[in-house]
């Protein structure tokens, strides 16, 4: 039976393998974690489930449809626990994974070879540096979902949420829902702004309806729980010894830029702070597949890569949200299965027809949120930007002015900015557009990106070093 | 009389041609297709050793470059100030190890012929290498000391020769494009063509590392220079238990040898922000830059057997780049007998980070006529090792 290989057990990486099993390939699912659901349905581990599950989680009914549809099917193989580490593409792809848990002394090295890939890895949310961000207390928006949804741990007892973007919504409304009082949400961009990027052609947005309903029920939220919402604002500095105590909070202009004089403080005893997302493209990087101009993976109507077999949905051909990753997903899945088995079978239409609706609503996400430059103003020299090697905003503009480098990878080197274990993936992409803007010429030319990941995730020497078991996955292995 | 000069290249070698030729006073543009010190210079460890050197030219340089490279960086440290990032020059030595029996003998041979070369090659006891590397595994035959090995921080080194270049007049070009030569009726050089317009110079020099033979014969000549592949893996930053450079003596035959296949060596050591770089592999395959699961499993098992505590340290990255190999193993450094005009200073295959200060002076001193740092000849483009291989490749 032709098999096919899923990445990501996250919405679009679920509805691949349903599709891709329904279409008749036999599907072996990878997940790094130990639970389906990825990012967006993470929740209590099986041991101790919620009762109120349904209510923190949009769309959790198709997430219980989709997860017991997959482990009950005889021909879906699914491997928690499973860090993909490398995609080789010699001769044809071979995905390189751990098995095992990441701390275990004893992982298992595996190899697969699949007829066809999916990749469905999803996006991590991006923080923007601002001083004193480093503070116990300060949180990433998607750190603190994770603990509210994963851990049901509040982050404290009076927190601010703070960025930009359509998540902060439902950030606020987790916080709240563990326990939280959000003493307001912040977003960046002015009324003027979020209305050109949402008004234009309302008329696309009523087959999205439901994307429409999931908001207004986090706005439903907001007012239930008098949470003052923002615009034009944002937080520039976190204070406190051991631990944050207070923001200052400044007005910002229309590209970000704090605006001197508007600086006032807010006692908090914790901050939630996201600007946006990151897809997480190394492996598709490893994989061949080529980028858009934005820097997601390219992909053609049906989902397909331009690597041969290579397919990808969900966060990582756009930032959409969980509809579109569905849609994608199920695509995705149908034609990977298709190309594995040679066979050809009817377009999942209503996926398509599904896909077109939300794509606008991914496209008004970024023209109405998306990151301006301006907020570097917000930064002093000591503010740190890559934080697991403590290099500060200072240290980089003395090197980016000493060198007048226009090498990213140069840079990168000379400074030490996302070389530690996070391999930039919490700082890679402000570096880039900090030292891109450093550059006396405004530009980073050597075609260096920071997603790049020839390893996509740490594994020992010793486990790098002991042979892996060749086999491919097929049902009765572990 | 020369007064102009091109350099094609603005890795670490261009960047040390550079700055001799702008300090003899020439006026000098560097160009790049690409971006300074992004390259080769990027992809290394930054070795300046004479460990691995056999008695030869290519020890004589090496033995030169140790010499200079204090001074260098002091005087790049003079020049350039506290705010340049830091080139991290560290007299660490280097420690060169047996680890089967068969080993011992040959390595300790090897070492031998260097001390009458005036390499500073020290026999320890087993004990007396576990006495210099605690946790190095004591099932090793043999171990040699080299003080005088050392390591830089490379793409930190290039950029702070190439700022030394500028201040000292020299321009620096990116991403600027070799189209072809401009010759006149002799076939004298007299310029390049690029997408950015023509450039006249009395020398053109070609540093463009293992894409010297590209660049050669976009100019109109060959040159054989291949790309030869080399990986390294980098651990998550520890408490420093690596003080030297660490080799199995094997590396030296991998070096030296011409094998085009995979060939690979267990060569560990620290860098000052606590990372530990492992390599080293070598393998022609052109400029095929894809991941290859198998050399970096060869790599990490070849490190345990040298350091068994690494297997469980974490790998957090890995890179590779390209090395200029030369049939002969030696560099060029060395004007182009066929063509009036033509310079060239590349071949250092892994060795072009410490030799490059030399090669710098060595050019500059070459193309203005001056008094050589050391023997041109073994460098040079016309020495009868590289006579069939000219001719083979064109």
């Amino acid at each position: 039976m032709s098999e096919v290989l899923v990445i990501g057990a996250g919405p679009a990486g679920l509805a691949a393998a349903r599709a891709a099993s329904d279409a008749g390939a036999s599907v072996v699912l990878l997940d790094a974690s130990d639970a389906l659901g990825g990012q967006f349905w993470r929740h209590l581990p099986e041991t101790r489930p919620a009762r109120n599950e349904k209510y923190l989680h949009h769309g959790w009914s198709t997430f219980r449809a989709l997860g017991e549809a997959l482990e009950s099917s005889p021909t879906v193989t699914i491997i928690r626990s499973a860090q993909v580490w490398a995609i080789e593409v010699l001769d044809g792809v071979a995905v390189h994974a751990m098995i095992g848990e990441p701390d275990g002394a004893r992982r298992e090295r595996r190899v697969f070879r699949p007829d066809a890939l999916v990749l469905a890895t999803g996006a991590h949310d991006r923080t923007l540096p601002f001083p004193g961000w480093d503070l116990p207390g300060v949180f990433t928006g998607g750190a603190a979902q994770a603990l509210a949804k994963g851990e049901r741990l509040a982050v404290g007892e009076r927190v601010l949420v703070a960025g930009a973007g359509p998540f902060l919504l439902p950030v606020a409304q987790s916080l709240t829902r563990s326990g939280s009082r959000v003493i307001g949400v912040l977003e960046a961009n002015r009324a003027a702004r979020l209305a050109r990027g949402w008004s234009p052609r309302p008329w696309q947005l009523l087959g999205a309806a439901g994307k429409g309903l999931e908001l207004a029920g986090y706005a439903a939220g907001h007012v239930r729980h008098r949470i003052p919402y923002r615009l034009g604002r944002a937080v520039i500095a976190a204070h406190g010894t051991d631990r944050v105590g207070s923001v200052t909070v400044a007005k910002v202009d229309a590209q970000w830029a704090p605006v001197p004089g508007t600086e006032h403080t807010l006692e908090v005893d914790a901050v939630c702070v996201s600007h946006g997302f990151t897809p997480r493209i190394e492996l598709a990087i490893a994989a061949g597949c080529e980028l858009t101009p934005n820097r997601f993976v390219a992909v053609d109507g049906n989902q397909r890569t331009t690597t041969d077999g290579v397919y990808a949905a969900g966060e990582i051909t756009g930032i959409g949200g969980v509809d579109l990753a569905l849609a994608e997903g199920e695509i995705a899945g149908h034609f990977a299965a298709a190309s594995a088995t040679e066979s050809v079978s009817a377009p999942p239409t209503a996926a398509i027809r599904r896909r077109r609706v939300f794509t606008g609503f991914a496209h008004r996400i970024e023209a109405a949120h998306g990151i301006r430059s301006g907020w570097s103003g917000w930064l002093t020299d000591s503010t740190l930007i890559c934080r697991c090697e403590e290099v500060d905003f200072g240290s980089m503009r003395a090197a980016a002015v000493a060198t007048e480098s226009e090498s990213f990878r140069s840079l990168k080197l000379g400074t030490r900015a996302g070389l530690g274990i996070c391999q930039g993936r919490m700082c890679g992409r402000t570096t880039e557009e900090l030292l891109c803007a450093l550059n006396p010429n405004r530009e980073l030319s050597d075609g260096a990106v920071s997603d790049r990941r020839p390893l996509a995730s740490p594994l020992r020497i010793g486990e790098l070093a002991h042979p892996s078991s060749q086999n491919n996955a097929r049902k009765g292995t572990p | 009389m020369v007064s102009s000069a091109i350099v094609i290249g603005a890795g670490i070698v261009g960047a040390a041609c550079a700055r001799s030729l702008a300090m003899a006073g020439l006026d000098v543009t560097v160009i790049d297709r690409s971006t300074a010190a992004s390259a080769t210079t990027a992809r290394g460890e930054g070795n300046l050793l004479v460990s691995d050197k056999a008695p030869g030219p290519e020890l004589v340089m090496a033995l030169a470059a140790a010499k200079r490279w204090p001074a260098l960086v002091r005087e790049l440290a003079d020049e350039l100030g506290d705010g340049f990032p830091g080139i991290e020059y560290e007299p660490k030595g280097g420690l060169v190890v047996a680890t089967t029996e068969d080993g011992a003998a040959p390595l300790l041979r090897f070492a031998a012929a260097q001390r009458s070369a005036g390499v500073d090659a020290r026999e320890l006891s087993v004990a007396e290498a576990l006495n210099l590397e605690p946790d190095l595994n004591p099932a090793i035959t043999a171990a040699v000391h080299y003080p005088q090995d050392a390591q830089v921080h490379p793409v930190n080194a290039a950029e702070a020769l190439l700022a030394s270049a500028r201040r000292h007049g020299a321009r620096v070009r990116q991403n600027v494009n070799l189209s072809g030569p401009i010759l006149d009726a002799n076939g004298t050089l007299l310029g390049i063509a690029t997408n950015e317009g023509e450039l006249h110079a009395d020398a053109i020099i070609v540093a463009a590392g293992p894409w010297s033979g590209e660049v050669a014969r976009t100019l109109g000549v060959t040159l054989p220079v291949l790309p030869r592949r080399g990986m390294v893996l980098v651990t998550s930053r520890m408490p420093k238990r690596i003080f030297h450079k660490v080799y199995d003596a094997d590396y030296v035959g991998a070096v030296g040898s011409g094998d085009a296949a995979l060939q690979t060596s267990g060569v560990v050591e620290s860098t000052e922000s606590g990372n530990v770089l492992i390599g080293s592999s070598r393998e022609q395959l052109g400029f095929d830059d894809r991941l290859r699961v198998d050399t970096i499993a060869q790599i990490a098992a070849k490190a345990i057997r040298l350091f068994p505590f690494l297997a469980d340290q974490a790998v957090i990255r890995t890179y590779g780049g390209f090395r200029p190999f030369m049939p002969d193993h030696l560099p060029l450094v060395s004007r182009d007998h066929r063509m009036p005009g033509l310079w060239h200073a590349t071949g250092h295959e892994g060795a072009g980070i410490g030799l490059a200060p030399i090669t710098g002076e060595l050019i500059a001193a070459l193309v203005a006529g001056a008094a050589a740092p050391c023997d041109p000849e073994p460098y040079s483009l016309a020495r009868s090792s590289l006579e069939p291989h000219l001719t083979a490749v064109a």
